[in-house]
């Protein structure tokens, strides 16, 4: 549990702070900012920023980018260094993963394939980390709340997903064309009126139902992709602020330290399982932009 | 967790870090990565390039060493019937040179018998003269039986 000064939190307090953003808005009188006694203040705002979202999301891109770059510029042919091999490891695998997926022509997929796995893999990573204590440590700095995961934001998650969106759009309507996204694929699947025979009169019908249909199944890419992550991440960040609570009552009750024992193993079995989540949600979200993307690429 | 201006602010963080690495990381990945990999298949012909030459060395070494063989089978067959004859020719030389020598060594005992004959005959003549004179001393004139003494060294 939060070791702050008073130690009079409760369990759902504790709790809704580790789930509280640390937001910023501009308000009619200035800047405002998240505080213990108000952490809602920018609620309902659009214009409000998630800092802490945002500071981790791109302190994490900065990691991944600089990195890279660092040991992209720095590529020996023979001889290569440790980290080199990594970094050689790691662009294999996306390369091979975009080859085998995309068959498009695009000299952008890979490196944003490269970019979610290795972005999101941060991002995720920040999980493993204990719950309270980089968000104690802001306690101290005067930030109330701190959220360190960003993948845990849907504002996040989702900034991911509607670019990704953005693109499937653009390519789709760029090598499909107006007509041949909208009516080719959007009306004419999954039945198809031409070749089912169909007299002329049915068609609006039948293509107005396909596009129901296939809305909803475009629509869903973005928000499942979004969600998927975000809903994995989110879980898992409960589930380690749920057993951090075992560890709060080590001090409370005379059972605690049997509680704290507990929580530890719980800890240890739930980090070891979430480095599998963890992995797999970065690779899942890769490996379906690769494939969504493909798909805006393929003509029917 | 309501939708926030954050969305705005990471969509544009990503497009950004997607540039960034299309622009300065995965090129210079994969120029370096696509260089070693055309090394590596350039090395991997060269060595099977090398052990199909290897074969075919192998095999021409193996018609070469046959050829030398052959050839040294040959020329022993010749050293030998050269050696044969070599010797038969000695042989033959020698035959005859010891033919000649025989021939000339028994011209030579010839020739040597018959001048100690010629040497022993005109002795003869003067020692039975000699023996004659002193026998018959006085009584014989040694003129006038000259001829008969000559006669009878003759028929020796």
């Amino acid at each position: 549990m939060s070791s702050s000064a008073d130690g009079a939190k409760t369990a759902s307090q504790y709790i809704e702070h580790h789930l509280q953003n640390h937001q910023a808005c501009l308000g009619p009188d200035g800047w405002l900012w998240s505080t213990e006694s108000n952490p809602i203040a920018c609620s309902g705002n659009f214009w409000a920023v998630n800092v802490d979202s945002m500071f981790w999301t791109v302190l994490l891109g900065v990691t991944f980018c600089a990195l890279f770059f660092k040991v992209a510029k720095s590529m020996t042919l023979e001889n290569p260094g440790k980290l080199q091999t990594f970094v050689e490891v790691v662009y294999d695998f996306v390369a091979t993963s975009v080859r085998e997926t995309f068959h498009g022509d695009s000299k952008l997929i890979a490196p944003l394939a490269l970019t979610i796995v290795c972005w999101i893999f941060l991002m995720n990573l920040m999980d493993l980390i204990p719950v309270d204590l980089i968000p104690e440590i802001a306690m101290l700095l005067g930030i109330p709340y701190m959220k360190i995961v960003p993948s845990t934001d849907v504002n996040i998650t989702f900034g991911l997903s509607l670019s990704i969106f953005a693109l499937i759009l653009f390519y789709s309507l760029k090598n499909k064309g107006v007509g041949g996204f909208i009516v080719g694929e959007l009306m004419m699947n999954p039945l198809n009126p031409k070749e089912l025979g169909m007299p002329k009169v049915f068609w609006p019908f039948v293509m107005a139902f396909n596009f129901v249909l296939e809305l909803v199944a475009l629509l869903a890419k973005p928000l499942s992709l979004s969600l998927r992550l975000f809903g994995n991440m989110y879980a898992g960040e409960l589930m380690f602020i749920l057993i951090a609570l075992l560890f709060g009552s080590i001090l409370v009750s005379a059972i605690g330290p049997v509680y704290g024992f507990i929580g530890v193993i719980l800890h240890i079995a739930w980090a070891i399982f979430h480095i599998l989540v963890v992995t797999l949600q970065a690779y899942i979200f890769m490996m379906l932009t690769i494939v969504y993307l493909s798909q805006a690429h393929e003509s029917h | 967790m309501d939708i926030n201006s954050t969305l705005l602010g990471q969509m544009i963080a990503f497009g950004l870090f997607v540039w960034f690495c299309k622009a300065f990381v995965w090129p210079l990945i994969m120029e370096v990565i696509e260089e070693r990999q055309t090394i590596i298949a350039d090395g991997l012909a060269a060595a099977s390039k090398g052990s199909r030459a290897l074969e075919e060395a192998e095999q021409e070494r193996v018609v070469i060493v046959d050829a030398a063989r052959g050839q040294a089978r040959e020329i022993v067959d010749q050293a030998n019937g050269r050696g044969t004859s070599i010797v038969d020719e000695a042989r033959v030389a020698a035959e005859s040179e010891r033919e000649r020598i025989l021939a000339s060594a028994k011209a030579e005992v010839e020739q040597e018998v018959s001048r100690a004959r010629e040497e022993l005959r005109g002795q003869v003549a003067s020692i039975a003269i000699a023996g004659a004179e002193k026998i018959v001393s006085k009584e014989i004139d040694a003129a006038s039986h000259k001829e008969l003494l000559d006669n009878l060294a003759a028929q020796i």
